[in-house]
């Protein structure tokens, strides 16, 4: 066997806090041939980003590779010069960052973005490269690959730049791309698609990937290895069937088991019996245009009811609706029976303390400047007039609910929380409403695997203790599947589809949530050609483009 | 000719910085450092040493020939002098900070840069003199003592006065006096200005980013129109309008002023306050707030203040700056504080004319650069501290 085109051996990679160096990546060894692909998962904080940017020499400001190297196709790029690895970035390895959106440069138009490193290179003319530019669009399947390059980035949608960016990578013909996380922010129908043109491409000219993710299904069909990460140390590497098969380590297979997380159903509703809220003949506008149209349900006490839709597809709109903070045109929101003023200006203090809501981003719902023990006595204090020594037992007793040591946290800020720990903090202030229905509204898409399985955990151990009722906005069928009793699938503001968890994930479907549960990855690494044969992989972007 | 000499001597540069990349990428058998330096950054190194040679150069030339003063190279000693004592003393005071103090404020000296201690130091020297002008100083700062245009330098043989270290004005009053007298009022009518200035401007901004709607529109509009005059001509203006409505003794105009100025000013933080408030307001974490069913003030002064404190804080110390330069420049009009009160804007304007004097008499043009020192030191001293918080705060962030 020859030599491989990138060899890391050893790689040690330090972070500066604190004036001191700690270290972010242990010790890690890769071998990566020509045209193979090897996927790398791990939570946030694994350093599967950072091994990313120093298989190219780079590093984030703060850091610095303090041992080992990384050799590529015999350069080894931690001693090189700065002149030398110019030459080899864009030209031989080239790199997609997660947000497509953040990444382009608002200023300039696509495709003069995508010739300007084959210029620079002197790959070739700008002209040639244009025409090639567009020849890739068109493998890509993007629309109207002969017009699209040039628009500016705000005029294409977050799936088409992914892919727009992924041809910009592929501009000088690289004999390496460093995929970070591509797909992470993108609907599952979307998802789909750039998977599909992604691994296509890669294929056709045999150029070697490094595939970052935390989703496992994403990376068994992308890669030919997979090697899994903790805190800057590799767990295991293999082969994707085996490593699918017959994980080796303790981890790996608590990552694998994710996903089986499913609550038992609950007995059915009493006919009869009054729902907590009843959203009826809801239509809501934002200025004079309609985003939602006539949306009716409810939801019945000690239940969760899951609502299911791509971004833009009215979840959020609706709970909106429920809260108040846009009032509906047409329609009402009932509670107990009761009907709620429209505008939460018009409600009372009851009214309000009994729907409660739990964000999807944890870091703006806590006010960065107000220690955890303010955030949740505040709500304690203002609903039920709780002062001084009951007010910190109160809010100790929440904190032991949602598990989270009283003493350790009590004065801390919410930077120096974790992810999860910060979402838990948000699950604690709405409970220290005492409230009867809480909206949760995307609350573990932020969040890695393991800990998002914690939070729906905590959620349901929550509602069976205290009879809670959840709306579970959400588009990952995972998550629905494990918590859920009731579902609503929602497309462009209209209900397309409800009704019992059990009859909602058997067939006959609606032909929209057919294609929403289709698209959700599976862990068999041949699912994706199957889906993509099963669909007629020629028409596949064109298809799902028309049909948002 | 001089041109001629100057771009020659920078071509000549582009060559000895070649040089000196190639010499150090020997010597050092191509460390990084060396090896990836940029052109431009070897150029800028060699530029800096030649600058470094020729300010010491020009430091060790005579400062008389044949009896004529050299202003320039006077002038320049006394800047390099200063900026060396000041960079000791910060150095100084910074040593201290660190070993003196509560755990908390000797984390704080340890991280500080020395600009930062500089400014803190000047702001604590300040403070004091203002607060204790009438028992530091050693004349009273309207006592006219005889003998008028007292050099500064207190050497008889150069018209001085020990008496008098720096010098008297043309009625004769002492000049160190009415410096520290001069500090209590102009800083402190500043600083009542500026507070002034954020009350008004902070609490509207904030109002109009929590409410928005026609009351948004209705004051961002009006401060739109306040802002289109240009700022010292309206003041100008007001305070003559005000003077001939209101009466013109000159605790009267006093008041104009700062109330006025503050008036003024306030629009600038309103802007600011409102775009902070706009970014703030779109939070999660004010949603849930508004919800809970939150009345206006607890989600301006707990929610949203507390995130503002950083961008208000560092507008604060700009536009103190600000203010205190308008005063000056309306004391030295003529329509800011009276006389006989002391102000260091009035005392550039009424010494003004001995800065004829500074190509032959370097000693008697100090007389007004004493002033106006005093206020560009303040100004500095005060950015250097925004910028260090400025910089804390987005450091912060991260």
């Amino acid at each position: 066997m020859s030599e491989p085109l990138l060899k890391i051996r050893g790689l040690k990679i330090e972070g500066r806090s604190d004036e001191t160096w700690n270290p972010i990546i242990k010790g890690v060894d890769l071998d990566l041939n020509k045209g193979e692909v090897i996927g790398m998962i791990g939570e946030s904080g694994a350093g599967k980003s950072t091994i990313g940017l120093a298989s190219m020499g780079f590093c984030r400001d703060g850091v610095r590779i303090s041992e080992g190297s990384v050799v590529f196709d015999g350069v080894d790029l931690v001693t090189a010069s700065a002149a030398d690895k110019r030459a080899l970035l864009g030209k031989r390895i080239a790199y997609v960052a997660q947000s497509a959106a953040a990444s382009f440069n608002p200023a300039h138009k696509l495709i003069d973005q995508h010739t300007e490193g084959p210029v620079q290179h002197s790959v070739s003319y700008r002209s040639d490269s244009q025409a090639d530019g567009i020849e890739l669009y068109r493998r890509l399947r993007l629309p109207n690959p002969d017009e699209i390059g040039f628009r500016y980035p705000h005029q294409v949608s977050g799936g088409q730049l992914q892919r727009a960016m992924t041809a910009m990578a592929m501009a000088c013909r690289p004999d390496l791309i460093i995929f970070d996380e591509p797909t992470t922010a993108l609907d599952v129908t979307t998802q789909i698609e750039v998977l599909a043109s992604i691994r296509d491409i890669v294929e056709q000219f045999d150029t070697a990937a490094i595939y970052i993710t935390h989703d496992l299904a994403v990376v068994a069909q992308m890669a030919d290895k997979i090697k899994v990460l903790l805190k800057g140390d590799e767990v295991e590497e293999a082969d994707t069937r085996t490593m699918l098969s017959q994980p080796q380590e303790e981890y790996t297979k608590s990552l694998w088991a994710v996903r089986s997380f499913e609550r038992p159903a609950k007995p059915a509703v009493a006919t009869g019996a009054t729902p907590v809220i009843s959203v009826k003949n809801v239509t809501a506008a934002y200025g004079t245009v309609d985003v939602l149209h006539d949306v009716s349900f409810d939801i019945h006490e000690g239940r969760t009811v899951a609502v299911v839709g791509e971004s833009g597809s009215g979840k959020s709109t609706t709970a909106r609706c429920i809260t108040g903070l846009l009032p509906p045109r047409i329609g009402h929101i009932e509670f107990d029976g009761q009907q709620l003023p429209l505008n939460y200006r018009q409600r009372d203090k009851m009214q309000l303390r009994q729907a409660q809501m739990i964000y999807q981003m944890a870091d703006t719902a806590l006010n960065p400047r107000k220690t955890i023990g303010e955030t949740i006595g505040r709500p304690v204090e203002f609903y039920l007039g709780l002062k001084g020594k009951e007010k910190r037992a109160k809010v100790d007793a929440l904190l032991e609910e949602i598990e989270l040591e009283p003493t350790q946290y009590f004065h801390r800020l919410p930077s120096e929380l974790s992810g999860g720990q910060k979402q838990r903090i948000g699950i604690a202030r709405a409970l220290a409403a005492e409230p009867k229905f809480i909206i949760c509204d995307e609350v573990t898409s932020a969040l890695d695997q393991l800990v998002a399985e914690g939070i729906l955990k905590l959620l349901a151990k929550l509602q069976d203790q205290l009879g809670l009722s959840y709306m579970f906005i959400t588009h990952d069928l995972a998550t629905v599947r494990a918590i859920s009793d009731e579902v609503v699938v929602m497309k462009d503001g209209v209900v397309v589809e409800q009704g019992e968890k059990a009859d909602m994930f058997q067939p006959p479907h609606h032909p929209y949530t057919d294609l929403l549960l289709s698209s959700v990855p599976e862990m068999d690494p041949d699912w994706l050609d199957n889906l993509l044969k099963e669909r007629g992989v020629d028409n596949i972007g064109d298809a799902a483009v028309d049909k948002m | 000719m001089t041109l001629l000499y100057i771009i020659i001597a920078a071509i000549v540069l582009l060559g000895v910085a070649y040089a000196f990349r190639m010499a150090g990428q020997a010597a050092t058998s191509n460390k990084p450092f060396f090896r990836d330096m940029p052109f431009g950054v070897a150029y800028g190194y060699v530029l800096g040493a030649v600058l470094i040679v020729l300010g010491v150069w020009l430091f060790f030339q005579p400062q008389n020939v044949d009896g004529v003063p050299q202003a320039g190279v006077m002038f320049f000693r006394w800047a390099v002098q200063v900026f060396v004592v000041f960079a000791i003393a910060a150095y100084l005071f910074r040593l201290l900070g660190r070993s003196v103090g509560t755990e908390g404020s000797k984390k704080l000296f340890r991280s500080m840069p020395l600009t930062a201690a500089f400014g803190i130091l000047i702001i604590i020297i300040y403070a004091i003199v203002a607060i204790f002008a009438g028992a530091i100083a050693p004349y009273g700062q309207e006592e006219v003592l005889g003998a008028a245009n007292i050099v500064p330098g207190g050497n008889p043989a150069m018209n001085g006065n020990p008496e008098f270290p720096l010098g008297t004005d043309q009625i004769g009053r002492d000049i160190l006096s009415r410096l520290i007298f001069g500090a209590q009022n102009t800083v402190g009518i500043a600083f009542v200005t500026t507070c002034l200035a954020f009350l008004i401007g902070g609490s509207l901004g904030f109002l109009a980013a929590t409410l928005g709607g026609w009351l948004d529109q209705l004051l961002s509009r009006a401060v739109d129109a306040l802002m289109a005059i240009p700022a010292l001509i309206f003041a100008l203006l007001l305070i003559t309008i005000a003077t001939a409505w209101a009466g013109s003794a000159s605790w009267q105009v006093t008041i104009y002023m700062i109330l006025i100025i503050a008036v003024i000013d306030s629009t600038r933080v309103f802007r600011l306050s409102r775009a902070v408030g706009l970014n703030i307001v779109v939070m999660d974490y004010i949603e849930a707030a508004k919800l809970r069913g939150e009345g206006l003030g607890y989600l301006i002064f707990r929610e949203m203040l507390p995130n503002a404190y950083a961008p208000l804080l560092a507008e604060f110390g700009l536009r103190f700056c600000f203010v205190f330069l308008t005063i000056a420049s309306l004391s030295f009009l003529g329509v800011g504080i009276q006389p006989p009160l002391a102000d260091w804007g009035t005392m550039v304007r009424d010494l003004a004319q001995f800065i004829n004097f500074a190509a032959f008499a370097p000693n008697v043009a100090l007389a007004p650069l004493l002033a106006a020192g005093a206020i560009a030191l303040l100004t500095v001293a005060v950015n250097f501290v925004v910028d260090w918080m400025l910089h804390k705060s987005s450091g912060l962030k991260e």
